[in-house]
């Protein structure tokens, strides 16, 4: 798995429980390093190692780790270059979900060997949506709907997420647009660069 | 703006957001929204096109003729006044008699280039001023993707090459003495040899240290190679090598050193020094050492391995002629015996 990924969950760990945790983790989970390397690929093992090992060492479920990882992943201050990536995706939420076919593209155009899953959002209505999730395993839809979550609070839009499961590597997720403008949401300014 | 409510001004504002309407005498009558964020408070009715945008290349006057002739061209343009913001350009003229107003004028679109990034910025511009069509928001995208991904590989840069030369140095010292090694040795006189610098280089045996090791244990060895390396490094120039070759053996290399009498005045110091007992615990250890030398200057076509092996001659005639001693390599009698060797020096 690309080392970006196994970093987020490594960035994630440290700056919402410290890093004392994070050490046990890695102990746990029998991983050689203690830091992984953004820019690096590591055996797709290690990540789900690294999971198995976060749910016992924070008492918590996996979906509910992933979806917080999506949720950290674009609203913590540490990484706001991949909020500002995200927000390219369009002016408005709405917009922003039907980027969200071109994500994978995107990711590769930035690093060419960053694996995501495929996305693919099919419109039922003007406000109720299916996201689609393929990957080579199930999880990845649970890190798109803290994601998305978080997204929504950027857009100040106002959403009700469901995921609906995993059929292999293929994860369901609801999404009800309930407001568009529900909050004023946070400012996006083209010009100004994350550091 | 004088002439705002002409027909095509909200067609051409949605297609192309940095278009200027310029009439017959080169008056902008009309202006793109995104074109306004250009210039503070907007466009000034009746503004001259001219006045406001310099045309670099192709180089023309500022006349509407001149301008009307680069129809169709690619028009590098700047913007007079406010911040640095180059422009691309395609200007097409409007026929000078029939339906199209103004006639005679032209219709000029504009965009960033490759300053949009700079241009977001400087003129606070949003995502709705450029037309859905236009590349700039993708562009924009991968600046700050590409960026960021540079700046990961660039931080992992800097790591592995921390790492390489944390490594380089561990390859290239003697872990017990924080000496050089015999790689580094190598590497250094090749590279002296290989740029024709003269240096002397002396071969040293520590005398009776294994007698230290063999009746006070390894650890009372191990501190006196450490008192050694510390006894040569203050013993030597900054400048000059000392590398561990072996358990008791040494490769001391004098860059620039030609003096025959200064090598030997280095080495009898040293081999002093040497002799003097080395306080282990409780106990004292008594080594020396036999030191064999030569000076590259001494050789026409100096190679390292006739001058180890001379270098190794000579340590061999001072252990041969008691220990304790330093003899030089004599280049015109090479000490084939022992007898020659033994000549005492100095």
């Amino acid at each position: 798995m690309h080392g970006l990924i196994n970093r987020a969950i490594e960035r994630f760990v440290r700056d919402t429980y410290g890093r004392d945790s994070w050490r046990r983790i890695i102990g746990r989970a029998g991983v050689e390093q203690s830091e992984f390397e953004a820019m690096l690929t590591y055996e797709e093992a290690v990540t789900f190692d690294l999971l198995a090992a976060a749910q016992e060492v924070l008492e918590r479920p996996t979906a509910e780790i992933l979806e917080d990882i999506g949720t950290y992943l674009v609203s913590h201050p540490n990484v706001e270059a991949l909020r500002r990536l995200l927000r390219f995706g369009g002016a408005t939420f709405g917009d922003f979900l039907h980027s969200l076919d071109d994500l994978q593209a995107r990711a590769r155009l930035a690093v060419s060997d960053l694996e995501l899953p495929q996305l693919e959002l099919r419109e039922h209505a003007n406000d109720s949506f299916t996201l689609t999730c393929r990957f080579r395993r199930a999880g990845f839809g649970h890190v798109a709907v803290g994601l998305l979550r978080a997204m929504a609070d950027d857009y100040g839009a106002l959403v009700l997420l469901d995921h609906k499961g995993a059929r292999g590597g293929v994860e369901l997720i609801g999404i009800r647009l309930l407001s568009m403008a529900h909050a004023s949401g946070r400012e996006f300014d083209l010009g100004a660069r994350a550091g | 703006m004088p002439n705002a409510a002409h027909p095509l001004a909200a067609v051409l504002d949605t297609l192309c957001p940095m278009h200027a309407l310029i009439d017959a005498t080169g008056h902008i009558v009309h202006a793109g929204p995104t074109l306004h964020k250009l210039c503070p408070g907007g466009i000034a009715p009746w503004a001259r096109f001219t006045e406001l945008f310099e045309m670099k290349r192709p180089r023309c006057d500022s006349s509407m003729k001149a301008l009307r002739a680069r129809g169709g061209q690619k028009l590098h343009l700047i913007l007079r006044g406010g911040p640095r913001c180059d422009l691309k350009g395609v200007l097409a003229p409007l026929p000078e008699d029939g339906p199209i107003q103004p006639a005679g004028g032209a219709i000029v679109n504009l965009s960033f280039g490759i300053s949009v990034v700079d241009a977001v910025r400087d003129f606070a511009l949003t995502s709705t001023d450029f037309a859905a069509t236009d590349l700039a928001i993708e562009m924009l995208y991968l600046v700050e993707a590409k960026t960021a991904a540079m700046e990961a590989s660039r931080t992992l840069n800097l790591r592995l090459q921390g790492a390489m030369i944390a490594a380089e140095e561990k390859a290239y010292t003697d872990a017990l003495t924080g000496l050089r090694n015999r790689r580094a040795a190598d590497y250094l006189l090749e590279r002296l040899l290989e740029r024709k610098q003269d240096f002397a280089l002396m071969q040293l045996d520590l005398d009776f240290f294994k007698a230290v090791n063999d009746t006070m244990g390894h650890a009372a060895g191990d501190h006196v190679l450490r008192e050694v390396a510390a006894i040569m490094i203050e013993e030597t120039r900054a400048e000059d090598m000392i590398a561990r070759v072996g358990g008791d053996e040494f490769v001391l290399v004098f860059a620039r050193l030609t003096d025959p009498g200064r090598m030997h005045d280095i080495a009898t110091r040293l081999i002093a020094r040497l002799e003097q007992p080395i306080r282990y615990g409780e106990e004292l250890c008594r080594i020396s050492a036999s030191a064999g030398s030569v000076l590259s200057c001494d050789y026409a076509r100096p190679t390292l391995a006739r001058m180890l092996e001379d270098a190794d001659a000579a340590l061999y005639a001072a252990k041969a002629a008691g220990r304790g001693r330093h003899v030089p390599f004599a280049p015109q009698a090479p000490p084939a015996s022992a007898d020659g060797a033994a000549r005492r020096q100095g």
